[in-house]
């Protein structure tokens, strides 16, 4: 294979494994019937705790836990107000996204510019020695090992697990969960900040490894609503979520190839515009129904199975209260 | 008695915690929180010069509110109101820079002001018709279309409209005079003419929403889309007029920083007064009466920041966003605690 392409795909699993990572995480969150719309301000601020953690202690792992808990703080802002004191998730969430990129950029004003170390990359055996699959998936830092393992890990406790199916009974029909014995507004508490905290790795993945260091303004701005745009198009399911996330790193990459190219002109400045194209396109793809009209030409026998697949309806309580009488 | 003290305690709450959490930040950073709180003040009320400054943020903060507070009215989140500022500004900019030179004040105005709002209601429009034709949720269409305005607005101050002394990434040439909002005096460089346009808007949306079929049909699709679909009201025009009439606010909004407060149109023009109306909207409670004044305050944070923070302390200026967030969260905040354990009987909605 072509060692140029091999280069370029490998570098497209590197840079979308923050987006898979919060993608993950805010399917968690959703799923269990809450919005968290921080994740723009979220991932910023947890990416300066990383980075000033790894400053200080030196160490990667402290560094991934500073920022997970700062992720879990935010999104459990969002549970006290949207559960507890029953305030607009949305509202909360847009208030936490502009909030934190300020602190972020406030507090780390005198680390603009400063760099530090990035995870190296990490030898998996037998794994990273199989051709082609192990240079595109298995020549990277653990972070993005970390986030394969999270990928399976959610997806198996998601359908195959009891406390996964009472993690979707209580967003899809909280009255019906919490008749059964499970108490609602508890599980909504927990995944809604260990879905935060996942937001958080993400945006440990960005100031240790993808975008390493730290700028003024942040260079990860704008990624936590094309993230968010993600679990829309990955209908809430952590396999097409992931697809979702290669797909959108994939475009991009193939975008900053067009700008190297100097016998396409397309003016430089235009080509930023591309993300938010394709944010809305994906999105247009699974509103519109353009998707379901895809499974219904595929033939009888696969579409039962590409419907489960492609399945796009949000949880049925996703974004509303819950309070047992 | 102790009701009303009670009330008044829950009401100063969140602005006093706010102010807590923002001196122990300043501490953080090693800073004063004294100077720092000192020189956002003088720098917002500081002198003529400060306070023109503010009146000059306040406007367009104005203007984006009340356009907000029909589309939350209407129970939409018109996240999309920066880009439709930035339209706005670039519609006023074409007409700036076509008829600068030949067309007096008084008809150029006007005319900018009218492409400032079509500029500005047909960037809305698009979050409308993506939202109410096509599903895709407004706050995704509006932070998409916010990036792409800004996009296109650097396109053209890189490139077609790039000064002629060569590009830039700054700003385009400057408007001739004529293009321009003028000026009260050299001292106050605030327009009456926004400040009576001001006035229009708040009175006009108060009213309109209070008293008129179409502030009720937008109250109905606010409060249940689907009921009020089923009781007649046609909540998709609801919607999209929402929208348009908004991005017609947030668009004169644009023009005024182009036309005056930079004289040309720059990257970013928006400068976030189109967010932070959103927070100023929240604040209120989405009611219409409250929004000028908690408006003027926020202006006045911004302002002190923009003018002092960096230059008088090398402090970044972001402080004062972190301060209008933190009070509006502590806001919504407090609105829960009250609702829930106070008096629950209350509950709005």
């Amino acid at each position: 294979m072509n060692p140029e392409l091999l280069d370029t795909l490998n570098g497209i699993v590197f840079n979308a494994t923050p987006l898979v990572i919060a993608g993950i995480g805010e399917t968690i969150t959703e799923r269990a019937g809450v919005v968290n719309l921080s994740l723009d301000g979220s991932l910023v601020l947890a990416a300066l705790a990383a980075f000033i953690t790894l400053l200080a202690t030196g160490s990667f792992f402290l560094a991934m836990i500073a920022a997970m808990i700062v992720g879990a703080l935010m999104a459990g802002i969002v549970a006290v107000a949207g559960i507890t004191l029953r305030q607009d998730q949305v509202a909360i969430g847009f208030v936490l996204t502009l909030l934190g990129a300020d602190l972020a950029q406030f507090l780390g004003q005198d680390y603009a510019g400063q760099s530090s170390g990035t995870l190296l990359n990490l030898h998996l055996p037998v794994l990273s020695d199989i051709p082609v699959i192990g240079q595109i998936f298995f020549d990277h830092p653990i972070i993005v090992y970390i986030s394969y393992a999270l990928i399976f890990i959610t997806w198996y406790w998601l359908f195959h697990t009891r406390p996964g199916l009472a993690l979707r009974a209580v967003g899809e029909r909280p009255k019906t969960a919490f008749a059964r014995g499970t108490r609602v507004n508890r599980l909504r508490y927990v995944y809604t900040m260990l879905g935060g905290a996942l937001v958080g790795l993400a945006g440990a993945a960005y100031t240790l490894a993808v975008k390493p260091g730290w700028q003024n303004p942040p260079a990860m701005r704008g990624d936590g609503w094309i993230a968010l745009a993600i679990v829309i198009f990955g209908g809430w399911h952590p396999f097409r979520v992931v697809f979702g996330a290669y797909l959108f790193a994939g475009l991009r990459a193939l975008s900053s190839t067009i700008q190297r190219d100097p016998t396409i002109e397309i003016p430089l400045v235009l080509l930023n515009g591309l993300p938010w194209l394709l944010m809305i396109g994906t999105l247009l793809l699974v509103s519109t129904g353009a998707l379901e009209r895809f499974v219904n030409a595929m033939p009888r026998a696969v579409q039962r199975w590409a419907r489960g697949v492609l399945r796009s309806d949000p949880p049925e309580a996703l974004g509303t209260r819950f309070e047992p009488d | 008695m102790n009701r009303v003290l009670l009330r008044i305690g829950l009401a100063v709450a969140p602005i006093l915690v706010s102010l807590l959490v923002t001196t122990v930040i300043i501490l953080v950073v090693g800073a004063s929180p004294g100077e720092v709180f000192e020189n956002v003040i003088e720098g917002a009320i500081g002198s003529n010069r400060s306070i023109s400054g503010v009146v000059n943020y306040w406007i367009p903060l104005v203007l984006c509110s009340m356009g907000l507070i029909v589309t939350f009215t209407a129970g939409l989140w018109n996240i999309g109101v920066e880009g439709q500022m930035t339209l706005g500004a670039v519609a006023a900019s074409l007409l700036a820079r076509t008829f600068g030179e030949t067309l007096p004040n008084e008809i150029l105005l006007p005319l900018e002001i009218i492409a400032a709002m079509i500029g500005g209601g047909a960037w809305a429009a698009l979050v409308g018709f993506l939202k109410v034709r096509l599903g895709v949720h407004e706050i995704f269409g509006g932070v998409g279309l916010n990036a792409l305005a800004n996009v296109f607005a650097i396109y053209l101050i890189a490139g077609p409209w790039q000064p002629p002394e060569g590009g830039s990434l700054q700003a385009t040439a400057p408007f001739a005079p004529a293009a321009l909002f003028p000026r009260f005096s050299t001292d106050f460089p605030v327009s009456l003419l926004a400040l009576i346009l001001v006035g229009i808007v708040i009175v006009m949306i108060t009213l309109v929403l209070r008293g008129t079929r179409w502030g009720l049909h937008l109250k109905a699709t606010g409060k249940n889309a689907r009921s009020a679909l089923l009781l007649g009201v046609p909540t998709m025009r609801s919607a999209m007029t929402a929208f348009v009439v908004c991005g017609a606010l947030a668009g004169i909004a644009g023009s005024y920083r182009a036309l005056l407060t930079y004289g040309s149109l720059r990257p970013f023009a928006s400068g976030g007064i189109g967010f932070l109306a959103l927070l100023v909207v929240l604040v209120s409670g989405v009611r219409a009466i409250w929004t000028p004044l908690i408006a003027l305050v926020f202006a006045g944070m911004s302002v002190g920041s923009i003018t002092k923070l960096p230059i008088a302390l090398r402090l970044d200026q972001s402080l004062s966003g972190v301060l209008q967030g933190l009070v509006v969260l502590f806001v919504l905040l407090g609105d829960g605690v009250r609702q829930r354990f106070f008096n629950k009987e209350e509950r709005i909605g």
